[in-house]
């Protein structure tokens, strides 16, 4: 027998085909696939124990309950809060995703305080004796009101403590942006008196008559208005959604009444006379009407003819009778107002005027009505410590009614009309109308203190940022509002640590009040934030930290409310656009986007469809018989009188012939990759229209025009 | 018939012709490289089967024994310990802060594991760094009220009856993928007789398409 090359060739064979029916093939295979899922590099959540713990979603003002799930400590995902009175287990896309706040790359991680066009990083205790150093020169100068502050809200202590700090330091230069609440406030106001405030019981109404309202776009408090909007059909309700483009609630609704841009409160107003021509209103409210109901009828009848009104709106005079009709002998019937989201400029005629629908018909303060009461006070604070400084400074009168004005103030002066400003919860530079004109004001401003999470449009401006923890890292009162039917203060609590050299701003106020020394410090005695909150909301504070939520005002409310009609008495203008182009560009409100307040986070951007941005691009809505010359999907160029801007075209029917539909809450400029330099800021196109007779800006959208780019 | 055929055909022929010559001349050789064919076949087929498992599991000790059957017994049942939590989570292995509703610091028995126990973690309050014989790669979501409460399964099926063991045997972790040998099951080849021998993914296949009419979709468990 000899070994050759055959018999090394047999060991060889053999030896393959023993390995091959092994099971070393297979499951090598198996094992080297599993392997390639578990390289180091690959991100593994980490395990643990799941827990969960119940807190109050502040980003916008729908303050829904929420339940935040942690593994092994680290909070991992946002639900909505089972049985909470707003929300009942329902949360919207921004207030799931909202941990990634805690993560945005624009985060503001310490302090910063600018050095020529840059920011550099500073201790807090040398960031508070900075600005009470600034503040102190102010006062001493002797015009301590040239301190204004910027903030969201008027409502809930960390306001309270704001609204405090500049009252001791001597200026009631107070300002928050424009919100739902404070147009609620302000019709209540108009029609009602001082103090009071509306909401709208839309979980029971059986006719819903929305001028614009984005019931279901994020108007009010969202997940309860999607729940409330969800019921209707159980409830054999009906919803009449006027607005001039086919939007998700006028596409949901049971009648969508398209009517010309800026033209609601004419509507509103033909609606009134009808009701009044036929007599469909309801006497015995009627009979508590002031300020000239007989001239307000003349008025009514004179210029508000339903031909005369069709004519103004573009809705035929048949339907306004029939809608008047319907709206008037409809059971629990209630009208809407605050286009949008609520929180865009509105006209207070347009909002008296629906209102008005409201009282006449009757249903104040009745199921499924409107409801009318005093605005929630919640917070005793105590009495503040006032120096003859303070006194004399807060005396002085506001620059103006509303941030408009004040922007408008510092850009128009010579010298300096604010020395300082507070800016908190609020960007606008990029909210505002004309937010490059707020932009140029605010960087005009010599000492502007930023408490922003976020390195934003308006940070970015700051002399210096005292950064506040996120709404996952703090604790903080957070009263409903927003149209609500009922009040409701939860407790923002701090779920995690924060990430960062944060601190609830409310800390940093009481620092800032400290540092002041004086009657400001003594008016702020107390040890830290947290004591302070426990003292002033003391009466519901047991059901606050026990329950996470203290049930202020429940049901309908009981007393009818007195109805002032001067204001439309003395027919006010109607705000038109500014510009002389043919077309009108509006705002859109999506529910995807937030255009207030902070930016949507990167997981809401993801889900905006691309008839709204494709690309980097953002997409204008236009109706085909408008958009001649254009290509749909194509390029074109957007024109207004105080901007130009590159868009791509979407032919939609759904838009009335006329109007160009942006959306608002794109076209961030600030350096987080995931939501910045997508589309545009429609603010940028838009400009302010101030209202004769209430001073807000009013601009429901501006004149444009659009060609081939 | 075409010229490259008859050529095809003559080569095959005289091809042929010397093959037969060689078989005559080495046929010794042919029956060694059969013998070396058959060695190497077994020697291979026997490492791949006997040696190759060897090879890829490491052997493990639990930090010590457990014996689950004293523990059952003691507690009555496996939820005592094992248990599913209010939003239908399962505890999975027990948290130290679980043994200490019967343990103390004091040992509960003279045995050596107790005394590790209580020596090493309770008075340490160090977490017992159990090895798990179940663990299934993170990729994979399992829901356990699912099975055991809404499907009514016992442990068992899936676990078999460690309930009823007096002590930990050896963790046989996989050097490559970092699992447990109980996953790919203790057969090599994979052939199972009993329906805890293995975890794979076929295998939950196999009982969903039985009890349930379908495999179930991909998403299901691969969130």
């Amino acid at each position: 027998m000899k070994v050759d090359r055959r018999s090394f060739l047999g060991l060889g064979l053999g030896a393959a085909a023993g390995i091959a029916v092994s099971p070393i093939g297979m499951k090598l295979t198996d094992d080297s696939s599993i392997w390639t899922q578990n390289w180091p590099w690959t991100p593994v959540p980490v395990d643990g124990e799941v827990s969960y713990e119940n807190s109050v979603c502040s980003l916008c003002p729908g303050s829904c309950g929420i339940s935040i799930k942690k593994i092994g400590g680290r909070p991992v995902k946002i639900e909505g809060l089972a049985e909470y009175p707003i929300n009942d287990g329902g949360a919207c896309l921004h207030g799931i995703a909202g941990l990634q706040y805690l993560y945005d790359p624009a985060r503001v991680k310490t302090p910063l305080k600018k050095n020529g066009d840059k920011f550099e990083e500073i201790s807090w205790d040398d960031a508070i004796a900075f600005v009470a150093d600034k503040l102190g020169d102010i006062r001493k100068s002797g015009a301590p009101e040239k301190l204004a502050c910027i903030i969201d809200k008027d409502q809930g202590s960390v306001s309270g403590l704001f609204k405090r700090l500049l009252k001791t330091f001597g200026s009631s230069n107070f300002y928050t942006m424009p919100s739902l609440e404070s147009y609620l406030e302000l019709t209540a106001a108009t029609l009602h008196g001082e103090g009071e405030t509306i909401s709208f019981d839309l979980e029971n109404a059986s006719f819903v008559l929305s001028f614009g309202a984005g019931i279901i776009e994020g108007w009010g408090s969202p997940v309860n208005c999607f729940k409330a909007n969800a019921s209707r059909k159980q409830r054999h309700a009906k919803l009449y959604q006027i607005e001039p483009r086919l939007s998700n609630t006028a596409a949901n609704a049971d009648r969508w009444i398209p009517v010309k841009p800026g033209t609601e409160a004419d509507l509103a107003l033909g609606i009134c006379a009808v009701i009044l021509k036929n007599k469909l209103f309801d006497s015995t409210a009627t009979a508590n009407f002031k300020g000239g109901l007989n001239k307000f009828g003349a008025l009514l009848q004179k210029d508000y003819t339903s031909s005369k009104t069709a004519e103004i709106t573009g809705v035929k005079a048949s339907d306004i009778e029939k809608i008047a009709i319907l709206f008037a002998k409809a059971k629990m019937p209630v009208a809407v107002f605050g286009k949008g989201r609520g929180d865009g400029a509105q006209s207070l005629k347009e909002l008296v005027a629906v209102h008005t629908l409201n009282c006449l018909v009757g249903n104040i303060n009745k199921k499924g009505g409107a409801f009318v009461q005093q605005k929630t006070n919640y917070l005793e604070f105590p009495d503040e410590s006032m120096d003859s400084i303070a006194d004399k400074g807060f005396g002085k009168t506001k620059l103006g009614p509303y941030v408009n004005q004040l922007i408008e103030k510092v850009n128009a002066s010579s010298e300096p009309a604010v020395e300082a400003l507070f800016v908190y919860n609020a960007n606008p530079c990029h909210s505002l109308h004309d937010s490059k004109n707020a932009k140029q004001a605010i960087g005009k401003i010599p000492f502007v203190v930023s408490f922003s999470s976020f390195l934003d449009e308006t940070a970015m401006e700051a002399d210096i940022i005292l950064p506040s923890h996120t709404f996952i890292e703090r604790l903080e009162d957070v009263p409903s509002g927003a149209g609500l039917s009922k009040t409701v203060v939860g407790l923002t609590k701090p779920i995690v640590k924060p990430l960062f050299n944060t601190k609830n701003p409310g800390d940093a106020i009481l620092l800032i009040a400290k540092a002041l020394e004086g009657s400001i410090a003594k008016s702020f005695e107390w040890e830290s934030y947290e004591e302070c909150l426990e003292g002033v909301t003391s009466s519901i504070w047991d059901s606050l930290s026990e329950e996470g939520f203290a049930i202020i005002s429940e049901g309908v409310p009981s007393g009818s409310a007195k109805v002032n009609i001067s204001f439309l008495a003395k027919n006010p203008l109607t705000v038109q656009a500014q510009g002389d182009f043919a077309l009108t560009l509006i705002p859109i409100d999506n529910m995807r986007l937030i255009s207030a307040g902070v930016a949507a986070s990167p997981f809401a951007i993801k889900t905006v469809s691309d008839k709204v941005l494709m690309g980097r691009d953002i997409v204008v809505e236009i109706n085909p018989l408008t958009a001649k010359g254009l290509k749909d999907g194509g390029t074109a160029t957007l024109t207004t009188p105080i901007g130009s801007a590159r868009v791509k075209v979407n032919f939609n029917e759904g838009t009335m012939p006329g109007v160009i539909g942006m959306v608002e809450g794109l076209g961030h400029t600030f350096d987080n990759k995931y939501v910045s330099n997508k589309g545009i800021n429609v603010n940028d196109l838009i400009g302010p229209v101030i209202e004769s007779g209430s001073g807000l800006d009013a601009a429901f959208g501006i004149k444009a025009k659009i060609s081939k780019a | 018939m075409s010229e490259i055929e008859n050529k095809a055909e003559n080569g095959s022929t005289e091809s042929a012709g010397e093959c037969t010559a060689g078989e005559a001349k080495d046929d010794k050789g042919l029956g060694l490289g059969v013998i070396f064919f058959i060695v190497a076949f077994v020697a291979c087929f026997l490492s791949g089967t006997l040696l190759f498992p060897k090879l890829l599991y490491s052997k493990k000790e639990q930090p010590f024994n457990f014996d689950h059957e004293l523990h059952a017994g003691e507690a009555g049942d496996c939820e005592t310990c094992h248990s599913v939590r209010e939003d239908g989570s399962f505890t999975g292995i027990p948290k130290l802060a679980t043994c200490l509703d019967c343990h103390t610091e004091e040992p509960l028995g003279e045995t050596e594991d107790e005394a590790v126990f209580t020596e090493e973690y309770v008075s340490k309050e160090k977490e017992v760094p159990w090895h798990v014989y179940s663990r299934q790669p993170d990729s994979v979501f399992f829901s356990h009220v699912a099975h055991t409460q809404a499907a009514g399964m016992d442990c068992v099926s899936c676990h078999g009856h460690i309930g009823e063991s007096t002590s930990s045997r050896p963790y046989e972790e996989n050097r490559i993928t970092g699992y447990s040998r109980d996953i790919w099951g203790k057969n090599i080849f994979g052939i199972k007789k009993h329906s805890w021998d293995r975890m794979k993914m076929d295998d939950c296949a196999v009982c969903h398409k039985k009890e349930t009419g379908h495999q179930g979709y991909c998403f299901q468990c691969h969130k």
